[in-house]
């Protein structure tokens, strides 16, 4: 009993994976009929190198990986967590400008703080603002039933022009059109791990790699995250259970916010020679981060390896440059992964349907 | 006597279930050919085949003698097939005419014509007695008439062999019997008939045969006259059932619930849909409120239990006024709720059994420490009440709800409400959908409740059931209460008069 119990529990996970591999492969595929539309000669190596990805330059190449995975997975966790509790994140964007701003400000103008809480201010600053752009949303369906989707996408352009407002009132480097550097204190320690990392290495990843345990923990074994998944699942019988529904969408989009905000501490302070650009440009990590959520199936875990694993062709898509192709490219892979990600359904009924025949077959024999 | 339809060894496999398992059905024609089972025996799915809505992986399907291969609704409709499905198929905000040439409209230069179609529509209507207005909209009408419109739906496009797929789930006693006279009249005219039904009264009094299916497979085709009920019923349960629940006489206590002056006003119109209604349930009595479907139950329901907000009244619990508490807390207070629609309300689909069981009692220092569930003891609950109430279910407690049938989907709903030893239990249409064996069982739950000292209010829409579990009735009528009776002082027929409306009876307070 136990066992066949265990089989059946490991069959749905198998499937649920196995649903993603092929949407990934699918979505690849894609990417190398475009590689061989636009350059023919250069496709198969330049197709390889996106596959090498992360790996193509040693453990430099990996410290690169976890940089650029960093942020997603916390927009990811957050367009995830927020997912599971029937809540589409879509102002991930905002509340990670709006984090990323709050941490370099305070990275640039508060170093009166003590050198060694400087950069945990710094991100526990971001969360609150990430929070802040959260709340206005969840406050709004809760009070209004205002829908979460059009008033976060109205956050996200707020949230890019004022910030663009406020760099240049406050930490503005005219020359550059950015943000001004944080001081040294404000960046995340490297402990050491840059040595053989590569200089973007820092302790960002194991930060994003604890809020993912964090997340897991909140979902999967509190009253908390009990409540939010039965709200998500179904509101009527949350509503008929007693439950607070309206606290917990604001709650639920507060913590979203801070995870997205938290993301954007992580980046900026990485001390990777990257600031915050004075455009008009809404913050691609936030919309990546959806990629990243529906990629990992919204589940803590899936989502820190679906984020490992866009960041490991993204940097794949760096070394395209050296067969002339742009590695936007690996833009539209992504988007082609996502896409076939849609069909999951489809996927799901292909495997259940090979898996079945094999048993028979099995049966048989 | 030739047959029109002939559907032979017709097998439909769903995934690893059979729905349908060498199934024949053999229709005569001019006859009314019921077909009986219980829910889940494969009646829908037979005739969703004959219909063209599936495709059986085997058998063959003859009509008039003729093998024929009915690939959609529209062949079947061009056999001369129709159907008055279980939920109308119609239009709200349509004119009965304009539901009924719907998708055949006759057109001159492509503007609709309807003078033809009007007259054809009135002929039918004189003939049948229907009195039916066809200029009136179809959400202005009453359900009875909606089904009118269906069946003339299914006239107007001259179908000769009709399926009403159990019609009278939704009519008085009064409208059911003018709707078995039409079929008589129907047949008479020689049509043929499939008559869907598990009301055992209605087959005998308009039948001429009878098949019977039982888990998808087919047990018999009975001729009606020579065949009494219990024989029926046994074919279909496929054991002896007793339909008759002993009770004990009633020993009722101090009130548990009573509503004063209750108000509910729609979400949509923002007219009353429960108007000023006043009841009382006593400790160790089963109140029921009679009525047809749409007249103010269910959102009266609602309004004590909190899931509707109230636009005035008040409502007692055990004499402590819970009129503008929480959910939570009237929870708490001793209300159970076992809800009308199971799968929105009572159940969190994609939770596992263990889960939902524990949805009114998760935050109890029982079943949680410090904000963490505690995983060991919900299982180990779970596992006790699966016993208890015989939850049926694939993985034991860790089955996800929404693939376990709905008969073992309701005993987990009413395990959790029940154990939860409440003052009050709310009941509504406990029964629907489930299988005789099911019913039974949650009828002896209800009445072991009662038993016990505790208040059930019962919202049925079958009669029958009222009938039998009652200790007192009350009928409602378009938001009000309008009778106030015993089970020994009424008949089904005087039921009926106060459903439709025609006759009211003394309330009094209690």
């Amino acid at each position: 009993m136990l066992a066949k119990k265990k089989s059946k529990g490991e069959n749905k996970a198998i499937l649920n994976f196995s649903a993603s591999v092929l949407a990934i492969i699918a979505g690849l595929l894609f990417g190398l009929l475009i590689l061989l539309f636009s350059n023919p000669s250069q496709a198969f190596p330049g197709f390889l190198m996106i596959l090498q990805g992360s790996f193509t330059d040693g453990a430099f190449g990996i410290g690169q990986m976890f940089y650029v995975a960093t942020p997603i997975i916390m927009t990811g966790l957050s367009v995830g967590f927020a997912f599971k509790t029937g809540l589409f994140n879509i102002g991930a964007s905002g509340q990670f400008t709006m984090g990323a701003f709050v941490a370099v400000y305070i990275g640039v103008k508060w170093t009166w703080l003590p050198d060694q809480i400087h950069w945990v201010v710094a991100i526990l600053g971001a969360a609150i603002a990430g929070a802040l752009w959260g709340f206005v949303p969840g406050i709004l369906k809760a009070i209004a039933n205002v829908n979460e989707v059009i008033s976060s996408i109205m956050m996200n352009y707020i949230g890019m022009y004022l910030v663009n407002i406020l760099i240049v009132k406050h930490v503005y480097d005219q020359v550059k059109n950015q943000s001004k550097p944080v001081a040294p204190t404000a960046n995340l320690p490297k402990a050491g791990l840059d040595q053989f990392l590569g200089p973007n290495m820092t302790i960002g990843i194991f930060i994003a790699i604890l809020f993912v345990v964090i997340i897991y923990i909140l979902i999967d074994k509190t009253v908390f995250g009990y409540e939010l998944k039965a709200c998500g699942y179904n509101p009527f019988a949350s509503k008929y259970a007693g439950i607070n529904s309206k606290r917990n969408i604001v709650l639920s989009m507060v913590i979203a916010g801070a995870l997205s905000g938290i993301g954007g501490a992580l980046l900026y302070l990485a001390g990777s020679g990257k600031y915050i650009q004075v455009l008009d440009v809404i913050a691609p990590e936030g919309f990546k981060g959806i990629f990243v959520a529906l990629l990992g199936l919204s589940n803590p875990i899936g989502v820190l390896f679906a984020g490992l694993f866009i960041a490991h062709i993204t940097v794949g898509g760096y070394n395209l440059q050296l067969y002339s192709f742009v590695p936007e490219v690996i833009d539209i892979i992504i988007s082609a992964i996502v896409y076939f990600g849609a069909f999951a359904l489809l996927f799901k009924a292909i495997i259940r349907k090979l898996m079945t025949n094999s048993k028979k077959e099995g049966e048989q024999i | 006597m030739e047959n029109v339809i002939e559907m032979n060894h017709i097998t439909k496999i769903f995934g690893n279930f059979k729905a349908n398992d060498d199934i024949t059905l053999q229709v005569r024609k001019g006859e009314i050919h019921a077909l009986l089972g219980e829910n889940g025996a494969g009646k829908s799915t037979l005739m969703s085949v004959l219909f063209g809505l599936y495709q059986p992986e085997k058998g063959e399907i003859k009509i008039n003698g003729k093998p024929v291969k009915i690939n959609n609704p529209n062949d079947a409709n061009n056999l001369g097939i129709g159907m008055v499905h279980q939920h109308f198929k119609l239009v709200h905000n349509f004119t009965v005419l304009e539901s009924i040439v719907l998708g055949r409209e006759t057109t001159k230069n492509g503007l609709l014509k309807m003078d033809a179609a009007r007259e054809k529509i009135l002929e039918l209507s004189e003939r049948y007695k229907f009195k039916i207005d066809p200029d009136a909209y179809i959400s202005d009408i009453t359900v009875g008439m909606q089904q009118r419109v269906e069946i003339l739906k299914m006239l107007y496009c001259d179908n000769d062999i009709l399926i009403f797929d159990e019609p009278t789930a939704v009519l008085t006693p009064q409208e059911i019997d003018e709707l078995l006279k039409v079929m008589k009249q129907l047949v008479s005219e020689g049509k043929s008939i499939i008559f869907i039904s598990h009301k055992l009264n209605e087959i005998k009094a308009v039948a001429d045969r009878c098949s019977v299916l039982r888990k998808g497979k087919y047990i018999g085709t009975v001729d009606v006259a020579t065949t009494s009920k219990e024989e029926m019923s046994e074919m279909m349960v496929g054991r002896k059932v007793n339909l008759s629940v002993d009770k004990k006489a009633m020993n009722p206590g101090e009130p548990v619930l009573e509503v004063q002056d209750l108000c509910i006003k729609s979400k949509h119109t923002h007219k009353h849909i429960v108007k000023n209604v006043s009841l009382q349930v006593r400790a160790g009595e089963i109140v029921s409120i009679a009525g047809i479907d749409g007249n103010g139950q269910s959102e009266l329901v609602y309004g004590i239990t909190g899931l509707m907000p109230l636009d005035g009244g008040s409502v007692k619990l055990k004499g402590k006024d819970v009129t503008n508490e929480t959910i939570r807390n009237k929870c708490l207070d001793g209300l159970a709720h076992i809800p009308e629609d199971r799968q929105k309300y009572g159940l969190v689909l994609d939770y596992t059994l263990k889960e939902n069981l524990v949805l009114q009692s998760y935050f109890t220092p029982k079943f949680q420490k410090k904000g963490f569930l505690k995983f060991g003891d919900i299982s180990q609950y779970a596992k006790y009440l699966i016993e208890k109430f015989d939850i049926r279910c694939g993985q034991g407690e860790d089955s996800i709800v929404r693939g376990m049938s709905g008969g073992n989907q309701q005993k987990a709903i009413i395990a959790r409400e029940l154990d939860r030893d409440p003052n009050l239990i709310i009941a509504v249409q406990p029964v629907r959908g489930l299988d005789v064996g099911a019913i039974e069982y949650v009828h002896k739950q209800l009445v072991e409740q009662r038993d016990q000292g505790k208040g059930v209010l019962l919202v049925s829409f079958e009669l029958d059931e009222v009938m039998t579990l009652s200790d007192r009735i009350l009928v409602m009528y378009e938001g009000e209460i309008v009778a106030d009776v015993r089970p020994e002082e009424v008949t089904v027929q005087e039921l009926g008069l106060y459903m439709a409306g025609t006759k009211r009876g003394v309330i009094s307070a209690s």
